[in-house]
């Protein structure tokens, strides 16, 4: 069980980055909107498993991302970032009986799910465009990307998670 | 000390996280100054083996267009040789000659950030090294910054580092080509050219010659709009580019086999004015 676990997140993980790299990365829509579908891993991730090591491997994820598209390690930093706020995230959104055993991502509402996903976009595009444009002269241009491509981001995830997650019973 | 360890074990998680954060930084900000980290970029051997699988895919979709281009260019070179513009062919041996031309391939392409980057299919076996030009049939399109065996990431003219000496076509005024307004990719940004130019919308800005990368009058692109500066004294020039940078194919690696001379040269003047 464990191990079909592990196997499904390894394979969610290189799958993510290839579709990050060599899809998105080159969508260009209006000239500059690339969605950062690569963060639907951390939407994705089992809610019981050791931070540390989701923490670590959100790292390698973002690493990998930069590294293929020239971004020095922008990426990385974000993504850590929402890894680490997630389980406060997670709280807020769901209350606290995210923390019960029985708890899955599935079962609760499709506006939780909405929120959740909305949090974590806003968040991590908001440290990437910072980083990336690194100017406080620029503030709106931060802003207007981070909304922008943020919206993208976010229909897209939410589609694929719908494409994708486990038929209701 | 056993205040210490609960401490660290209590905020493992938060460590860990600012651990990792100051490494992404470290890797972001030093390479602040002029040249990218050595190993964090596209050039490496597992993302050029992958870009260039996709690349193979994906280059059928475009070659009729890569096509016309190449014949439109042949075109143009014939029409010099039949002008007999050139040289006698005779004339050129590795002596004379001042410059190499290598064949690349770009296998991806960025232009939508605030740096972008292109990754080419020639490397140091083809010996491609650090600060050489990158041309189009079309024009300029940016300078070699890393390398790897068979892979070479190119920084784009479309790139908030990127300065390149140009000016105006058939008069010697320089300046520097920039890119400030990072969200037109077809426009880049020619400044330091001073208010007493005569300037018409439509004249063409090439490369200058106080360059050692790119030879001089590689075309870049045309005015489409002019203005003074804040400073009163200088132009600030938006410059069309020729070449449609979401769009590139097969490009040329310039090698100037002067340039370490005129480097060596420059340094021991510059030494001995101290």
């Amino acid at each position: 069980m464990i191990n079909s676990t592990s196997f499904l997140i390894v394979l969610r993980f290189i799958l993510l980055v290839l579709l990050q790299v060599l899809v998105f990365n080159k969508l260009n829509f209006f000239g500059y909107i690339n969605p950062l579908i690569y963060i639907l891993f951390l939407y994705w991730y089992p809610i019981k498993q050791n931070r540390t090591t989701f923490i670590i491997l959100c790292f390698f994820l973002g690493l990998f991302v930069d590294i293929f598209s020239d971004t020095l390690a922008i990426n990385a930093a974000a993504t850590i970032t929402i890894a680490y706020l997630r389980p406060t995230i997670m709280r807020f959104v769901f209350g606290v009986n995210y923390e019960f055993q029985s708890f899955k991502l599935n079962n609760s509402t499709k506006a939780q799910q909405f929120t959740f996903l909305a949090l974590l976009i806003i968040i991590h595009h908001l440290v990437y465009f910072t980083l990336e444009i690194f100017s406080f002269s620029n503030s709106l241009l931060i802003l207007q990307k981070t909304v922008i491509v943020g919206i993208s981001t976010l229909i897209l995830g939410m589609l694929f998670s719908t494409l994708f997650s486990s038929k209701k019973e | 000390m056993q205040q210490i360890i609960n401490f660290l074990i209590r905020y493992k998680i938060f460590l860990l996280y600012l651990f990792l954060l100051l490494i992404s930084f470290i890797f972001t900000f030093q390479s602040h100054s002029y040249h990218q980290s050595k190993f964090l970029n596209s050039s490496n051997y597992i993302s050029g083996s992958i870009y260039s699988f996709s690349d193979n895919i994906t280059s059928y979709f475009g070659l009729r267009d890569e096509n016309n281009r190449l014949v439109e260019e042949n075109k143009r070179l014939r029409d010099k040789l039949f002008n007999n513009i050139l040289l006698e062919p005779s004339k050129i041996d590795s002596t004379t000659i001042d410059y190499e031309i290598i064949r690349g391939r770009v296998i991806n392409n960025s232009y939508a950030d605030q740096r972008n980057y292109i990754t080419i299919n020639k490397g140091k076996n083809d010996s491609i090294f650090q600060d050489m030009g990158v041309i189009t049939d079309k024009g300029i399109l940016g300078i070699i910054e890393n390398t790897s065996g068979k892979f070479a990431t190119v920084q784009s003219i479309l790139s908030d580092k990127s300065n390149i000496n140009a000016k105006i076509k058939n008069s010697n005024h320089f300046g520097s080509l920039v890119w400030e307004n990072t969200t037109d990719y077809n426009v880049v940004q020619l400044i330091d050219i001073p208010r007493l130019v005569p300037l018409t919308i439509g004249d063409t800005i090439v490369t200058g010659a106080m360059s050692s990368i790119f030879p001089e009058d590689i075309p870049i692109g045309t005015i489409k709009r002019f203005d003074l500066d804040n400073s009163k004294s200088f132009y600030f020039i938006d410059v069309e580019l020729f070449n449609d940078m979401t769009n590139i194919g097969n490009v040329y690696i310039i090698k100037n086999l002067n340039r370490k001379e005129v480097l060596e040269l420059e340094a021991e003047t510059e030494a001995n004015d101290q």
